[in-house]
């Protein structure tokens, strides 16, 4: 446990009246944190319920109405081929797994040259890296497609899944560079040293030695980057034209102001979309934390 | 919550761990190799001018443009922005409270910021003194994993007008009438901005978690030793401790605010009317919506100049970091 924690529990009250005041605080904290676990799992679990609940039970009662419980797997297999939420998941799948490979591998390169390797100005462009970082993805949104439409006219890369995949990258990259960059540089530099002395060239000291060690940084700003990317709704709005290759979210979307009341399908296509962050966040609870705290502390 | 994502807004923000030293200190060979350096710096430095810093300018160009349904082949000189600000569903002080987007970003950055830190800090402290701490904290953090569209879903749901939305199923248990939490103009932006605060205090509590914690228990125990109380002891020693990673949280809370965009846009749509539109709502609408492609330019602009003080406190930061 923690250091503090045991230090707070440590200290024992002497008198019966300290004794008493102790522990109605003891109980207030209990039912103070009972409530806020109350309050940030319980709208999530009533929309699971509904999942699974029949549409005329949805429409009729509330999903706590547990004693007139009747489950059925229909919502999602409507959703599924019905609604098209299968293609939409892949879809997801499609957009997310390229726009996860090509910043980490970029960001990697990038980050190795800021951190070891020697030219003018590389301070400078850095500190330009750390500016960007604030830079509103909406300033990009107009003169990108103005310029995608200009130069292919036929919208080739806005029909398919190419412009996406390279605005998630290239709005990604100050993020990633800055991160592991910071990752890199605490490297030990006598590792570095040593494999130059051996006349290791830097492409290989990249590959053999800076990657290898930098595992577990670069899993936890590659799922970092995976989850940004699987949940985004935005760039998908502005970078995806053409409808069947509509990821879940901007699916979710249109599903709602198409049926906004229909929660038999709305509950089972959000879940859908869920599923996949929360597996991710369970079992890579670790990586997923450090990915956002990642440069934070200390 | 998916505001970062806006999930979430990467943690960038936060300070280097060490500064530009640690580089500088390390020997690389001593001429550059041009060709590996170009190698390993191109793809990054290609997509950053063609997608991030060419655009950032050509965009203020653009903002004098009327660009109407993306041809800009009319100069309007400031006109979009004069139109922008003389927009009362932009900025409207005429009525009060006041309204419009830029308001409505007013009114997020004082009470989602405020709110999301207050509740950390708090969460932060008291889950710590309990054996149960890691799964409260997990729990709080969910919202964080999941996309701020199945948030926008989710809770939807609990402020559903009718006998199933579970907040006016609680208010009509204790005989109060329902409440059109989303459909009403005067609580639409605060029941938002509850979601908000749901999606985003699981981030806080982890940030200052670590922070409470990495104050040495025997300061605190000390401390009590010597007669100080629980009060004394947040106000005067745990407080102090966690005001840089406050800071840093709120830097980050704030980038949140400013690029809001997908709860919004899921949850409401900017209504009722337009109630509850935010700036980068309005970019949106502007200029993909309503094909007004150089008056969403200038919404852009306005948001990287809201934007540019955090750049500039974020990169003075990072340098004062590198000398020390």
């Amino acid at each position: 446990m923690t250091v503090l924690a045991e230090g707070m529990a440590g200290s024992r009250p002497r008198t019966p009246a300290g004794r008493a005041v102790a522990a109605l605080n003891r109980t207030a904290i209990h039912v103070f944190l009972a409530l806020i676990g109350l309050i940030w799992l319980v709208p999530t679990l009533g929309l699971l319920v509904t999942s699974f609940r029949p549409r005329a039970d949805i429409q009729s009662t509330g999903w706590w109405d547990i004693f007139n419980l009747h489950l059925t797997l229909e919502n999602y297999s409507q959703v599924l081929q019905a609604q098209g939420m299968l293609q939409a998941f892949l879809n997801t799948v499609f957009i997310a797994v390229p726009s996860t490979l090509l910043p980490l591998a970029i960001c990697a390169m990038a980050a190795y040259a800021f951190s070891w390797m020697k030219f003018p100005f590389r301070d400078t462009l850095f500190l330009i890296v750390v500016g960007l970082l604030m830079i509103p993805v909406q300033v990009a949104f107009i003169p990108v497609l103005t310029g995608m439409r200009e130069l292919l006219p036929d919208l080739q890369l806005l029909r398919g899944y190419g412009a996406v995949w390279l605005a998630h990258t290239a709005f990604a990259l100050p993020f990633g560079i800055f991160l592991l960059r910071n990752f890199f540089i605490t490297l030990p530099p006598d590792m570095i040293e040593a494999a130059r002395i051996d006349g290791a060239s830097d492409v290989r000291i990249f590959r053999m030695i800076v990657v290898p060690v930098s595992v577990p940084a670069i899993a936890a700003y590659g799922i970092f980057q995976f989850l940004w990317v699987w949940n985004d709704l935005l760039m998908a709005l502005v970078f995806v034209q053409d409808s069947t290759k509509y990821p879940m979210t901007r699916a979710i979307q249109s599903l709602l102001s198409q049926y906004g009341t229909e929660w038999h399908l709305l509950a089972a296509g959000a879940f859908l979309l869920m599923i996949v962050p929360l597996i991710v966040f369970f079992s890579l609870q670790r990586y997923f934390v450090q990915g956002l705290l990642a440069g934070s502390i200390k | 919550m998916g505001l970062a994502p806006t999930p979430l807004a990467p943690a960038g923000e936060f300070p280097a761990r060490a500064g530009l030293t640690a580089a500088r200190a390390a020997r690389g060979p001593e001429k550059p190799k041009w060709g590996t350096t170009i190698l390993f710096l191109a793809p990054a430095g290609v997509l950053l001018l063609v997608f991030l810093i060419y655009p950032a300018i050509y965009t203020v160009l653009l903002s004098f443009n009327r660009g109407r349904n993306g041809i800009f082949n009319e100069w309007v000189g400031l006109d979009n922005y004069a139109r922008l600000f003389a927009d009362p569903d932009f900025l409207n002080f005429s009525t009060f409270p006041p309204s419009g987007a830029l308001w409505n970003n007013v009114l997020w950055l004082v009470l989602y910021v405020s709110i999301v830190i207050f509740f950390g800090l708090i969460l932060a402290v008291v889950a710590a003194r309990v054996r149960y701490e890691a799964v409260l904290k997990a729990i709080v953090f969910i919202p964080m994993a999941i996309s701020a569209t199945a948030l926008a879903v989710i809770w939807k749901f609990v402020y559903s007008p009718d006998n199933i939305g579970l907040l006016n199923a609680i208010l009509g248990g204790v005989g109060i009438a329902p409440v059109a939490w989303l459909g009403d103009q005067g609580i639409v932006n605060f029941a938002l901005i509850a979601v908000g605060i749901w999606g985003s205090v699981g981030f806080a509590t982890v940030i200052l978690s670590a922070a409470v914690k990495s104050i040495p228990a025997e300061v605190i125990e000390s401390a009590r030793v010597e007669g100080a109380n629980e009060r004394q002891i947040f106000f005067r020693m745990i407080l102090p401790m966690v005001s840089l990673p406050v800071s840093v949280l709120a830097v980050t809370l704030v980038v949140n605010v400013i690029k809001l965009f997908d709860l919004i846009f899921v949850m409401t749509g900017g209504g009722p009317g337009t109630a509850s539109q935010v700036i980068a709502f309005t970019m949106y609408q502007q200029a993909f919506g309503a094909g007004q492609w150089g008056y969403g330019a200038a919404v852009a602009v306005v948001m990287l100049v809201l934007l540019t003080p955090v750049m500039i406190f974020n990169v003075r930061r990072f340098r004062a970091g590198s000398v020390t």
